[in-house]
């Protein structure tokens, strides 16, 4: 008996430590942002303990870190959603180039800074109505009509700007609400992400896009308007793209024509995927997005800090991306065998 | 083809309702014998030159499932689509609940308690369970999804027709294609249904999942309150659930007789002779 206690003390012991695996296990499952979580904690554990530590957990830096992160993690809360409706906005960094320019044509007209921001912001919708109005009308795929957009838009910023950077005319409390304080960035990123994955959770509208890329046969005959779903996606995407171009651009002082462009529409795609979010549509997560974005923008930031070449970053990125959609399709079994 | 000539040509006496009534009007009895809850008169459809529907008569009572059988191209699908408003009839008339009525659309046959369950079953394999129970019809506190509220009623619903799943919480992809289909049957009858079109249920489906829909279908008839059409190619199981069976052959129904007075066998024939003539 004396030696069956402790047995059974072991054995229970053993019983927790099952449970608890099963259990992070089942919440792995369910949860898919989870994992790009815990992968960026370790990430930044990595980069904060190693012998560039001292550097990394300084206030400077984590601002440096936001400058990368809050664009990708903004433009990515849209294409989140655009991919969750099976569709793609290949055009969303050239609409963060073109937008802050769009604000200075107003502006140059006579119009004071707040109306000129809210018809540029306007005209960003609009961009987005006009690839989401392509797309479902004369059903042309998403990836050329906004591939169609993008060059389009790169064109008209460089016919605006003359190809020239310009100083931005918000001045005072508005530029510093739209990127002139040193974390407005931060809280635009924290607030829309929120926003958006609450509209994904808790509203109709998410459960309209996740069923329009799911399964968009069904969702009509169900009666969801799956066009307005995604002619809805596309504004909202565009709509960001254009605040975070104006806000970006506010913090560094210009409105330059050769910001933005593929690169950031290419990592804010990566963001979402690394996130969790399906290329293929029906599923995905927006705060997963926003710790794709900081996956990345901690792993660039750690790169400069610790001396790795540069392009390294390009090669860590492409294996993430494939890494992160391998991770989708075998977390989907694994939810399809055990989720039931 | 009409009745005549079918039988003729077959070489089979084939009893047709009571000398007094055409196809659609044989006077049910037993199961079914509920109010009258949707009927169609002289419903005729053209596209183009085909003629897709000539002089249907066809009736559903509150309490009866009516066997639609009929082979590829024979116009079911197109009596569907009008019967659910999508197609409107060059002729002929619809008493819904014995009042005549022009279905506009989809939308207004279903306010008048017409749903249909499709072959696809419009199910979105990525949501739960519970959120494909009300797709299009989510309960809301202002913007904002019930989704406790939405998990319990779903689980009691399908609790009330006697379907067995693992959670209302599982993701649809992860359940058996009978599982799938009892979904689709308990999301249509979860409305105000008074007439509920079922689109080959039976597809595609194996033996045993087959017969769990035949007795959900059973249990729905049991409530007494709803009229169920079944669209069928399994005459065996058409045969066995329904109590009234219709069978469409090029546009007209040639066929209108209790599932007790007929066989199998006979339908074979019915369709077999139909091929022979072709």
């Amino acid at each position: 008996m004396a030696q069956e206690t402790p047995q059974l003390v072991r054995d229970e012991q053993r019983g927790s430590r099952t449970s608890a695996t099963r259990r992070l296990g089942s919440a792995l499952l369910r949860r898919r942002e989870l994992s790009i979580i815990l992968v960026t904690i370790a990430a930044a554990v990595y980069f904060s303990a190693g012998s560039y530590g001292s550097d990394f957990n300084t206030t400077s830096n984590y601002h440096i870190i936001m400058q990368y992160f809050a664009p990708w993690a903004i433009i990515a809360a849209g294409e989140s959603m655009l991919l969750i409706c099976g569709e793609i906005d290949l055009s969303a960094g050239f609409t963060y180039t073109f937008v802050p320019f769009v604000l200075m044509s107003f502006y140059n007209e006579g119009l004071d800074v707040p109306l000129s921001l809210v018809l540029a912001l306007l005209v960003a919708i609009g961009i987005g109505v006009v690839n989401g109005l392509i797309r479902t009308v004369f059903n042309l795929s998403s990836f050329i009509t906004t591939l169609g957009m993008g060059f389009f838009l790169e064109g008209m910023t460089y016919i605006q700007s003359n190809a020239e950077p310009v100083n931005p005319p918000l001045t005072g409390g508005l530029a510093d609400f739209f990127g002139g304080w040193r974390w407005s960035e931060l809280v635009w990123a924290v607030v829309i992400v929120v926003i958006m994955q609450v509209a994904l959770s808790y509203t109709k509208y998410g459960v309209y896009a996740q069923a329009a890329g799911g399964n968009p046969l069904s969702a009509a005959e169900s009666g969801i308007k799956v066009n307005v779903v995604k002619v809805s996606s596309f504004a909202l995407t565009s709509l960001f793209a254009g605040l975070i171009g104006i806000v970006d651009q506010v913090r560094v002082g210009s409105f330059d024509p050769t910001s933005g462009g593929s690169e950031t529409m290419f990592l804010a795609v990566a963001s979402a995927v690394i996130g969790g979010t399906a290329l293929l549509g029906g599923s995905g997560t927006v705060i997963g997005a926003l710790f794709g974005a900081l996956l990345l923008a901690i792993i660039q930031n750690g790169f400069t800090l610790t001396g790795v070449n540069a392009y390294a970053f390009d090669v860590v990125i492409g294996v993430a991306v494939v890494a992160a959609m391998l991770l989708n399709v075998f977390i989907s079994t694994l939810r399809r065998k055990y989720l039931r | 083809m009409s009745e005549e000539e079918t039988t003729e040509q077959s070489g089979l006496e084939v009893p047709g309702p009571a000398e007094d009534a055409g196809p659609g009007d044989y006077a049910s009895t037993g199961p079914g014998s509920g109010a009258e809850a949707l009927r169609v008169e002289g419903i005729s459809k053209r596209f183009g030159p085909v003629t897709a529907l000539r002089d249907i008569n066809l009736h559903v009572r509150a309490g009866e499932v009516l066997g639609l059988i009929g082979d590829n191209g024979a116009g079911k699908s197109t009596l569907i689509k009008i019967i659910t408003g999508f197609h409107r009839p060059d002729s002929g008339r619809i008493l819904v609940a014995g009042e005549e009525t022009q279905l506009r659309s989809v939308a207004h046959a279903r306010s008048l308690g017409i749903e249909t369950v499709y072959q696809d079953l419009a199910l979105v394999d990525e949501l739960p369970v519970y959120l494909n129970f009300f797709l299009s019809k989510e309960l809301t506190l202002g913007p904002f999804l019930r989704h406790r509220e939405m998990r319990r009623r779903a689980s009691a619903a399908l609790d009330e027709v006697g379907i067995n799943i693992p959670s209302v919480s599982a993701e649809v992809r992860a359940l058996s294609g009978g599982q799938r289909q009892a979904i689709a049957v308990a999301r249509a009858v979860n409305t105000a249904a008074k007439v509920l079109l079922l689109d080959e249920p039976l597809a595609a489906m194996g033996a045993r999942e087959g017969g769990q829909i035949l007795r959900l279908i059973e249990r729905l008839r049991e409530r007494g309150d709803l009229a169920i059409i079944l669209i069928a190619h399994n005459y065996s199981q058409v045969v066995d659930v329904c109590d009234r069976v219709n069978l469409l052959q090029h546009g007209e129904i040639t066929f209108d007789r209790p599932s007790a007075e007929t066989s199998v066998a006979e339908l074979l024939e019915l369709v077999h002779a139909e091929y022979r003539t072709a």
